[in-house]
């Protein structure tokens, strides 16, 4: 080794980790795939079956992006990331973007260099606790051990809450649904506190789900959504309306069993749409199909919603404010104009 | 003349061709690279943050946390939520690694010199149990030691409160003694904590003056076994002295110390102190595999020492075990204390692993927590790598220390 060949080594490796970061879209289509950040498993909204294939609600986002991006629902990498791993994987460019239900705030949309590409869950903190304790209210949960999940919103919220109640408590702090589902079943800790969603889904795994109760109390708004990084503009912009283009499928009616005829549709949104009007797609980089493809991927919102955590399904969630603004709810898309 | 000429000699040529030169300018380049490398780094990553819209600075140690990382009753440093800043966060984290990690060193110590001498035990069961725990413990990953003994020991130990059997809701756990003061349970061990009165130093006082006491007194059996062949029981007195004398002084003194005895309440036990169930699994595990290593350098330190040492003794009449702690292990301590270093060296690192089960520990509460709430990741990761580079340092310096003390003395 001499010289020239050390100074080279040496100019490499401080350079090339400066090149900025710009283009995700060109770097997604070069390597063929997204690489997105779920989570470790959790039921309903990521998790993978026993063949590895993993399924859910924050996964059909990805492949929706996947399919607009790329022509492929299935070409998609998934990265687990637990509660705390999540925001360095997206910031060093590990992941391409996060659909981990994670929370849209402040600091993370600004300090963190995050953007927040809109919300695909409304959704606010709960508790559950074992039945037999008898408790009827998180009022009651003074001196309780609260097993929770580290590096995440519920961990400042319930400290916060606690605090506003004047009441004291033990954490257990762990990384991730697994191992709080072990710790919370054998009594290690008397409450488990997470996003509601969440918790509904945990108390479907449990071994006696009916043992279990979820306290009336919502003590935080946790608005979900994917995000990506700061400084891709364009980027985010796919992200964004890949997601907007999935609620307004819904809204104007358009399915993933319909959505092949609705090119000869005669309302201009739904052309606009599905591209046979317009050119939205090239504005974000992309063909005119690009929104069809992602409602064929996996359905319209509702049709995502249905068939991983709707009432139907294990998790029992109502729509409830994830209904569309015109159905009582607050889910609302900007138009596609 | 002579000057002269060797200035006129003095060319750019001779940096590279005079062998001393040359020496320097090659050491001059490669700092310089070094350096100029350093800086690229450091500089690349703080315009990266820029780009991004981070702004790097320590600013975010003296923010209010928002987070609470440990439990009242196991909280050394009277951690508060309502102020506690993430330099509170840092601190404490702190102070909980060199709790695993002293409390670990000293019992992996104890575990290791016992196994270490049984495997060299002539009883063919005892040699064959300490080979066995050797072999099995120190092939098992630490990480899987961790998940055993908290998930499948810790966490399978009796519920705290429950069911009781005569109807309603009670302490299930273990009482010790029944005496309503220590209770085990898969929470942890809950026990008395000492609540310090006016008066209370003359404890302190009464504590130091036994272990000077001590030193005195080891001095003087030493010399007078020197000069009279006697020996004094220097252990038994000893702990005579450091229970005795501060017992004797809380009485003198009009008992200035209460107990916090822990006391149920609906879901927990309030008050006192406690040892939480995530630090016995992180505890036994390291305990469990360190001690494995250090019983293997044990072993290969005694068996360094020359056999004819222990028939010179046994000649001379000395009792097998005394032969053992006077005669071999001192010598022994040469061969044992270099790697003896690198094991707390190893241990102090690997309690980092506590993140899996939840101990508080620095890298679980401040480069875990703390750095995903505000983001500083360079900064945090630099502070943490600087105290354990810290920790290390002064092991090491400890050890080099008493090796000096412990080599032989060439007379
Ligand atoms: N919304 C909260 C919490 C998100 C969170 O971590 N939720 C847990 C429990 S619902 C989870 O998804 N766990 C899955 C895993 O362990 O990977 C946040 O963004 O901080």
């Amino acid at each position: 080794m001499n010289f020239k060949h050390l100074l080279a080594a040496g100019a490499a490796v401080a350079f090339s980790a400066s090149v900025a970061q710009a283009g995700t879209l060109d770097d997604v289509k070069a390597k063929g795939y997204i690489d997105c950040g779920v989570t470790t498993g959790l039921a309903g909204f990521a998790s993978p079956d026993d063949q590895g294939n993993w399924a859910g609600f924050d996964v059909d986002f990805c492949r929706a992006m996947a399919a607009a991006v790329l022509g492929d629902a299935s070409k998609v990498k998934y990265t687990p990331t637990t509660g705390k791993t999540r925001f360095t994987a997206l910031a060093s460019g590990e992941v391409d973007v996060l659909a981990r239900n994670t929370t849209w705030t402040f600091s993370r949309d600004t300090d963190l260099g995050f953007e927040f590409v809109g919300v695909n869950y409304y959704d606010g903190q709960g508790f559950m606790v074992k039945k037999d304790l008898g408790v009827k209210s998180a009022l009651e949960l003074d001196g309780a051990s609260v097993c929770i999940q580290t590096g995440t919103t519920t961990e400042l919220n319930l400290a916060d809450y606690f605090r506003a109640n004047n009441m004291s408590f033990t954490p257990i702090v762990i990384e991730d649904n697994a191992e709080a589902r072990q710790n919370y079943e054998s009594g290690a800790c008397d409450v488990y506190t997470t996003d509601r969603s969440g918790l509904a889904a945990t108390r479907v795994v449990l071994s006696d789900p009916d043992a279990h109760v979820v306290l009336p109390e919502i003590v935080s708004k946790e608005p979900l959504g994917p995000l990506v990084r700061h400084g891709d503009n364009q980027w985010g912009d796919i992200a964004r309306w890949t997601l907007n283009a999935l609620i307004t499928a819904e809204e104007l009616g358009v399915t993933q069993g319909n959505i092949g005829e609705m090119a000869s549709s005669n309302n201009p949104e739904i052309r606009r749409l599905v591209g046979a009007e317009g050119d939205l797609g090239a504005m974000i980089g992309l063909d005119a199909e690009w929104a069809m493809r992602a409602v064929a991927a996996g359905g319209n919102y509702s049709e995502i919603y249905e068939r991983n955590i709707g009432p139907n399904t294990p998790l029992q969630l109502a729509r409830g404010v994830n209904a569309l603004w015109t159905q009582g709810g607050i889910l609302y898309s900007p138009p596609f104009r | 003349m002579a000057v002269e000429a060797e200035n006129a000699n003095f060319s750019l040529s001779s940096l590279w061709y005079d062998k001393r030169n040359r020496a320097i300018v090659l050491q001059i380049i490669t700092v310089s690279i070094f350096v100029w490398f350093v800086y690229q780094i450091v500089n690349n990553a703080v315009t990266n943050m820029e780009n991004q819209g981070l702004n790097p600075g320590f600013g975010f140690m003296s923010q209010i946390a928002g987070f609470n990382p440990t439990s009242p009753e196991f909280n050394l440093t009277s951690f508060d939520v309502n102020s506690s800043t993430h330099g509170d966060v840092f601190v404490l984290g702190i102070v909980n690694t060199l709790l695993i990690s002293f409390v670990g060193v000293i019992l992996a110590t104890i575990v290791g010199f016992v196994v270490g001498v049984l495997r060299l035990s002539n009883n063919l069961l005892i040699k064959l149990l300490a080979t066995t725990y050797i072999e099995v413990m120190r092939n098992i990953p630490l990480l899987l030691h961790i998940f055993i003994w908290y998930f499948g020991v810790v966490l399978f130990l009796p519920q705290l409160m429950g069911a009781l059997p005569e109807g309603g809701r009670g302490v299930t756990g273990i009482n010790f003694l029944g005496l309503d003061m220590i209770f085990m349970s898969n929470r942890g061990i809950n026990f008395p904590s000492p609540v310090l009165e006016a008066g209370w130093q003359v404890i302190l006082i009464a504590f130091i003056a036994a272990i000077a006491g001590i030193v005195f007194l080891s001095k003087w059996a030493k010399k007078r076994q020197d000069e009279t062949g006697q020996i004094f029981p220097v252990l038994w007195a000893s702990l005579g002295l450091i229970i005795g004398l501060p017992i004797l002084a809380y009485f003198i003194a009009g008992q200035p110390v209460s107990w916090d005895i822990p006391q149920a309440t609906r879901f927990n036990l309030k008050g006192g102190a406690s040892m939480p169930g995530h630090m016995m699994g992180l505890l036994m595990a390291l305990v469990v595999y360190t001690g494995a290593f250090i019983a293997e350098n044990v072993r290969s330190g005694i068996q360094s020492v020359s056999h004819g040492q222990t028939e010179a003794a046994f000649a001379l009449g000395i009792r097998p075990n005394v032969t053992m702690r006077k005669i071999i292990i001192p010598q022994a301590m040469r061969v044992i204390i270099p790697p003896m270093t690198s094991q707390y060296l190893n241990l102090t690192k690997n309690s980092s692993l506590a993140v899996a089960i939840g101990y508080p520990d620095l890298v679980n509460i401040f480069t875990g927590v703390s750095l995903n709430q505000t983001g500083n990741a360079v900064e945090i990761i630099a502070l943490t790598m600087l105290v354990y580079l810290t920790i290390s340092l002064t092991i090491s310096i400890f050890m080099n220390w008493y090796n000096k003390r412990v080599a032989l003395v060439e007379r």
